[in-house]
C-alpha cells in the first residue's frame, strides 16, 4: 500500500525536476552545443584527422550529400570535415586572444586603479587614445607587421581588445578603494598588498572572468574577419575565415554550400557562448550590468 | 592642560574641493575619558573621525598620538601606531567586507600583522563571546545576518588589536534599542579596563549625555574666524 501510494508523489518529482523554468531551455541548448563544440574540436584529430592539404580534384564542388554531409569546396575538400577543425582553430584563437586581452587589460588596469593619481591619468589617456582608432584596422596594422600564423592572429585580436577591461577593473578598484571596509582594513593594519589580494582582487576576479568569457565570441569574429581579408591563417589551413573567403568564389558557380557550413558553425558557437555568458551576467549585481554595458 | 595621554587633532582643516568641511578644528580626547561629538548632519563628524583614524589626510593641521605627532596617513602610518587607534564605523555592512565569515572578518587584523593562528582563534573566541556572538553565527557571512549582529561582529573587529583609542562613528545608529546598550556596555566596559579612551558620535542626546564624561559641538571646536 505504502509503495502504492508513494509512486506518484516519486514520479511528480521526477517530472518537476525535469521541467525547465522559462528560458532555461535556452541555456541548456547553448550549455549542449558548447560541450558538443568544445569536445568535439578537442577529439577531432583522434578521431577523425584531417589531412590539411590534401585536395580531391575529382569530387570539386559536390553537393551535400551522405558522403559529404555539407558538400565540398573548388578543391573537392569535404566542407564538414575541414569546418570541425576550423573551429578549433576559432576556439582556440578566441579563447588565447581573449586571455591575452584579459590579462593585459587587467595588469593595467589593475595598477592605474590601485596606485591612482597621475599613473592613472597617464595610463588612461593612453586607453582613450587607443580605444579612438577603429580597432579592426588596428588589429591588421598589427598582422600585417607580422607574418600571417596563428600566433599573429591571437596577437592582432588579442592587443586590440584589453581596452575595455583595464576600464572595467580600473573602474571597480577606484571604486572599491574608497569603500569603508577597505578603510577598516588598512586601520586593522592591512598593507597594501594585504588589501589588494585579501579585498579588492576576489571582487574584481569574478567580473573579470565574466568579461573574459563575453569577448570570446568577439575575438573568434575576428579571427574570422581577418582570414576572410586573407590576412589570418595560411590559406590551406581550414579557418571558418578562411573557408568562408574560399566560398564565396563558389558561390558564384551555384555552389552555396561551401560557406554555408563554416557560416552557421561561427554563429551558432558563438550564440552559444553568448547566451552562457548573458545568464552568468544577469546573476551578477545590476550595477555589473550597467558597467559591462550590456 | 594636562600630560596624560591623549589622542589630539591639532587645527585640523579639510577642504573637498572649494568646500571647507573641518576648519580649524582642536579635539583632545585622553586615556580614560569617554568623549560625546555633537553636530548637524554633514558638519563633518566623520571627516574628522577619518582624520583622527589616520585614514585622510588633512589640508592643515596634524593628528598626534600621545604627543607624538603622526605624519603621512592610511598606509604610511607604521601598522603599530595605525592599530592603537580603532573605528567602528556607522554601517556595518558598508564596512564588512561581504566575502568574508564573521570569524574571518574579526580575525583578519591578526591575520593581517601575521599572528599564530592558535592565538588568533582564542581571541576571535574571546571576543564574540564578549560580544555575544553565538557559534553558528561566527561561520555566516555579512548577507546572512543582521545589521545588529554584523555591528556586533565589527565591534569584536575593532578591539582586536586592544587598541588605545576607540572611534565610534554613530556606530548604534542602525541597531535596535538591545543591541545598542549591549554595544554600548561593551564600549563602557572596554574603555574602563583598559584605560581607553573613547570617542563616541550619535545624534542620540540621552544616550549621548549619560555615556559620555564631556560633550562636545563641533562647531566649538572649530576655530571662530573672520
Amino acid at each position: 500500500m505504502a509503495d502504492l501510494a508513494a509512486r506518484p508523489a516519486l514520479l511528480r518529482t521526477a517530472r518537476s525536476r525535469l521541467r525547465l523554468r522559462p528560458g532555461q531551455a535556452g541555456v541548456v541548448t547553448a550549455g549542449l552545443v558548447l560541450v558538443v563544440a568544445v569536445v568535439g574540436s578537442l577529439l577531432a584529430p583522434l578521431v577523425w584527422p584531417l589531412d590539411q592539404s590534401a585536395v580531391a580534384l575529382d569530387q570539386t564542388r559536390s553537393a551535400p550529400s551522405w558522403a559529404h554531409l555539407a558538400g565540398t569546396d573548388d578543391l573537392g575538400r569535404d566542407v564538414a570535415h575541414r569546418a570541425v577543425y576550423g573551429l578549433r582553430v576559432s576556439l582556440l584563437v578566441g579563447a588565447v586572444a581573449a586571455l591575452v586581452a584579459t590579462v593585459l587589460g587587467g595588469v593595467v588596469g589593475g595598477i592605474a586603479g590601485t596606485l591612482g593619481g597621475r599613473v592613472d591619468r597617464i595610463l588612461m589617456r593612453v586607453v582613450d587614445t587607443i580605444a579612438a582608432m577603429p580597432h579592426l584596422l588596428l588589429g591588421i596594422f598589427i598582422v600585417a607587421m607580422l607574418r600571417p600564423s596563428l600566433g599573429a592572429v591571437i596577437a592582432s585580436v588579442g592587443l586590440t581588445h584589453w581596452l575595455s577591461t583595464a576600464r572595467i577593473v580600473r573602474s571597480e578598484l577606484l571604486s572599491l578603494r574608497t569603500r569603508p571596509f577597505v578603510d577598516a582594513a588598512i586601520n586593522g593594519g592591512a598593507g597594501r598588498r594585504r588589501v589588494l589580494v585579501r579585498h579588492l582582487l576576489p571582487h574584481v576576479l569574478p567580473r573579470l572572468a565574466l568579461a573574459t568569457t563575453l569577448m570570446i565570441p568577439h575575438a573568434v569574429w575576428h579571427e574570422t574577419a581577418l582570414s576572410f581579408l586573407g590576412l589570418g591563417l595560411p590559406p590551406h589551413l581550414a579557418s571558418l575565415g578562411n573557408m568562408i573567403n574560399d566560398g564565396q568564389g563558389s558561390l558564384l558557380t551555384g555552389a552555396w554550400w561551401a560557406s554555408l557550413a563554416p557560416g552557421a558553425v561561427i554563429v551558432v558557437v558563438t550564440l552559444a557562448i553568448a547566451v552562457l555568458a548573458a545568464r552568468w551576467r544577469d546573476r551578477l549585481d545590476p550595477r555589473v550590468r550597467a558597467e559591462l554595458h550590456l | 592642560m594636562t600630560s596624560s595621554p591623549h589622542l589630539l587633532a591639532d587645527d585640523v582643516t579639510v577642504g573637498y574641493g572649494r568646500q571647507v568641511v573641518l576648519d580649524g578644528v582642536t579635539l583632545r580626547v585622553d586615556r580614560g575619558e569617554t568623549v560625546g561629538l555633537r553636530g548637524p548632519s554633514g558638519c563633518g563628524k566623520s571627516t574628522l573621525v577619518r582624520v583622527l583614524a589616520l585614514l585622510h589626510r588633512p589640508d592643515h593641521g596634524r593628528v598626534s598620538i600621545d604627543g607624538t605627532p603622526v605624519d603621512g596617513v592610511r598606509y604610511a602610518v607604521p601598522v603599530g601606531l595605525r592599530t592603537r587607534v580603532a573605528v567602528l564605523f556607522q554601517s556595518p555592512r558598508a564596512a564588512a567586507d561581504p566575502r568574508l565569515s564573521l570569524d574571518d572578518l574579526i580575525a583578519e587584523p591578526l591575520r593581517a600583522v601575521r599572528t599564530p593562528e592558535p592565538t588568533i582563534r582564542e581571541r576571535v573566541a574571546e571576543l564574540t563571546d564578549l560580544v555575544g556572538l553565538t557559534p553558528d553565527l561566527r561561520a555566516r557571512r555579512p548577507h546572512a545576518v543582521s545589521d545588529g549582529q554584523l555591528q556586533r561582529a565589527c565591534l569584536a573587529r575593532a578591539l582586536v588589536h586592544r587598541p588605545d583609542y576607540l572611534l565610534c562613528d554613530e556606530a548604534t545608529a542602525m541597531l535596535d534599542a538591545s543591541t545598542q546598550a549591549h554595544v554600548a556596555a561593551v564600549i563602557r566596559d572596554y574603555q574602563r579596563t583598559q584605560h581607553a579612551g573613547v570617542l563616541v558620535i550619535t545624534h542620540d542626546e540621552i544616550l549621548l549625555n549619560r555615556w559620555a564624561d564631556r560633550v562636545v559641538g563641533l562647531a566649538d571646536a572649530a576655530r571662530t574666524h573672520t
